[in-house]
């Protein structure tokens, strides 16, 4: 194709959101209120995520071994355990250490209670491995694993918490999915019934083009033009929109409810980007495409 | 150029628009194509145009048989015929220049050459000074001259001219009839579907006359046959 050609249709495509202003308006402002509850939907999520994940990631199973077990058969045992599909990674804790680690949380400020003790070590038999899942839902298995394993006299773990955490987690995605559809779904339909009108305003434009001899690529790439523009302006409101509003709610909600900052760990606007940046600009790109490609087509048989 | 054997078209079953038409055109003719509302002439344009299938016969227009045409090729066949309609359709956003260049832009045609070919063309029809105008600014024989030139500027082997002069005075239609007679000289065909009895007395051109869908005669230099 000549360049000249392909200059005219991108030409074409910028003068006919001119030429029709108000249509154009009307489709910009669809897109955009779709991609906007879009993106909001998808922060609110991610952040629900994001604090999930934090939760989960504090869900462990820790196992304490058999008395008699040496130091290298419990590594033995730890090995095996790090090979298992569950487990992120694990930490040693021997039994000086944890020892230590007890006089500092409940003898803090008293340690001379603890002097008595100095060569007899109470906790001599609780070294353990502390085990980090991969994922929460991973718990029972391992823990059905751990069971069968000779010389482990111990396992601690909580049911509850990861079974809650797990169910939050797959009723966040039953949610994120069935909202995703439905906003996607009535992205779809708005945006196709404003491009039907547009195009159904230059119809005959289009008829007067095909029967002069336009291909149906000539007459459709203008127009496709039109609609992947529509979809990145669309599509770049909602989101510099978005950007800000995010960084002014997160920065009002950690300054305000400071005491919330443990609870609440907001995912930074520059992370959330990172995703929503290229899943904004490719929807709005992709419905300004398809809406103006398939509703053109029937038009086209002329 | 133009041949057409057994041509029937049905647009409801049973009900034919058109009724094996038997017609040849030669090259560098000029066809006047008369008849009632209702009698079969813009169908049988629409044939032409591809707009339309025939219901069944064959129809070849410059050795191309159309039955054979794929939906592909329709686009590079039309690109041979030049078309002028009674409501002009001209493209209402865009001024004279763009109306006429966009027939040469829909071709690929280098924009070189379309600032060379579309002023020949506005001196043609003798609106060079009003280049700018957009068709609202333009009088109903001023459109259909500029459609014209539409029609023209890719040089067609035929011109089809459905009801040019339907929607304009005495005057512009004699303007426009003069401009077909002019192109027609140069060895284009010209076909013309016309309701004006007097252009088409006094033209003495070939004048084929439809009724219900059927050519009633066809004449060499005919007038149109007037009916009680």
């Amino acid at each position: 194709m000549r360049a000249s050609t392909v200059w005219y249709t991108l030409k074409q495509g910028i003068k006919n959101i001119y030429r029709n202003k108000m249509f154009s308006l009307a489709s910009v402002a669809t897109m955009a209120a779709c991609i906007f509850m879009f993106c909001l939907f998808f922060a609110v999520v991610t952040n629900f995520r994001h604090m999930v994940d934090e939760a989960e990631s504090g869900v462990t199973v820790t196992v304490f071994f058999d008395e008699t077990l040496t130091a290298e058969q419990i590594q033995a045992i730890g090995t095996e355990i790090n090979a298992r599909p569950e487990v992120d990674y694990t930490e040693y804790v021997t039994a000086d250490e944890a020892w230590a680690e007890y006089i500092e949380v409940y003898l803090g400020g008293n340690e001379e209670l603890a002097e008595g003790f100095k060569d007899d070590n109470p906790l001599a038999n609780a070294s353990h491995y502390i085990i980090y899942l991969n994922a929460v839902e991973d718990q029972e298995s391992l823990v059905s694993y751990l069971e069968t394993v000779q010389g482990i006299r111990d396992i601690n773990h909580s049911e509850p918490v990861a079974e809650t955490l797990s169910g939050f987690n797959r009723l966040l995605s039953y949610i994120s999915i069935t909202i995703i559809l439905v906003l996607l779904f009535v992205a779809v339909f708005l945006i196709s019934n404003t491009v039907m009108i547009g195009i159904a305003v230059r119809k005959e434009e289009i008829a007067i083009m095909k029967l002069i001899g336009a291909t149906d690529f000539f007459v459709r790439a203008p127009f496709i033009v039109e609609g992947i523009l529509i979809g990145v302006i669309g599509s770049a409101i909602p989101l510099t929109g978005i950007y800000f509003l995010y960084t002014r709610v997160v920065t009002f909600i950690t300054e305000r409810f400071s005491i919330l900052n443990n609870l609440l760990d907001f995912v930074p606007a520059s992370e959330l980007y990172q995703t929503l940046l290229p899943v904004g600009l490719a929807l709005g790109i992709g419905i300004g495409f398809l809406g103006s490609f398939v509703t053109i087509r029937k038009h086209l048989k002329v | 150029m133009i041949t057409m054997e057994n041509v029937s078209k049905a647009y409801v079953e049973g009900i034919p628009a058109l009724k094996n038409i038997n017609l040849k055109v030669e090259r560098g003719e000029f066809v006047f194509i008369v008849g009632d509302s209702g009698s079969g002439k813009s169908t049988l344009i629409k044939l032409l145009l591809k707009e339309l299938e025939p219901t069944s016969g064959k129809i070849v227009v410059n050795g191309q048989n159309l039955g054979r045409l794929r939906r592909r090729q329709i686009p590079r066949y039309r690109r041979k015929l030049g078309v002028v309609f009674q409501d002009f359709r001209l493209l209402k956003d865009r001024n004279v220049y763009e109306n006429i260049a966009f027939a040469q832009r829909v071709i690929m045609t280098p924009t070189r050459k379309i600032r060379r070919e579309v002023p020949k063309m506005l001196s043609m029809i003798g609106l060079a000074e009003k280049y700018k105008s957009f068709p609202k600014e333009l009088s109903g024989g001023e459109q259909q001259r500029v459609a014209l030139a539409r029609a023209l500027v890719n040089r067609p082997d035929i011109l089809l001219a459905d009801e040019p002069t339907g929607n304009l005075d005495p005057k512009n239609s004699w303007d426009i009839m003069r401009l077909l007679e002019k192109i027609n000289r140069t060895g284009t065909t010209i076909l013309v579907v016309t309701h004006n009895r007097e252009i088409v007395d006094e033209m003495k051109k070939r004048v084929i006359t439809m009724k219900r869908g059927v050519i009633i005669s066809d004449e060499k230099e005919g007038g149109y046959i007037y009916e009680g």
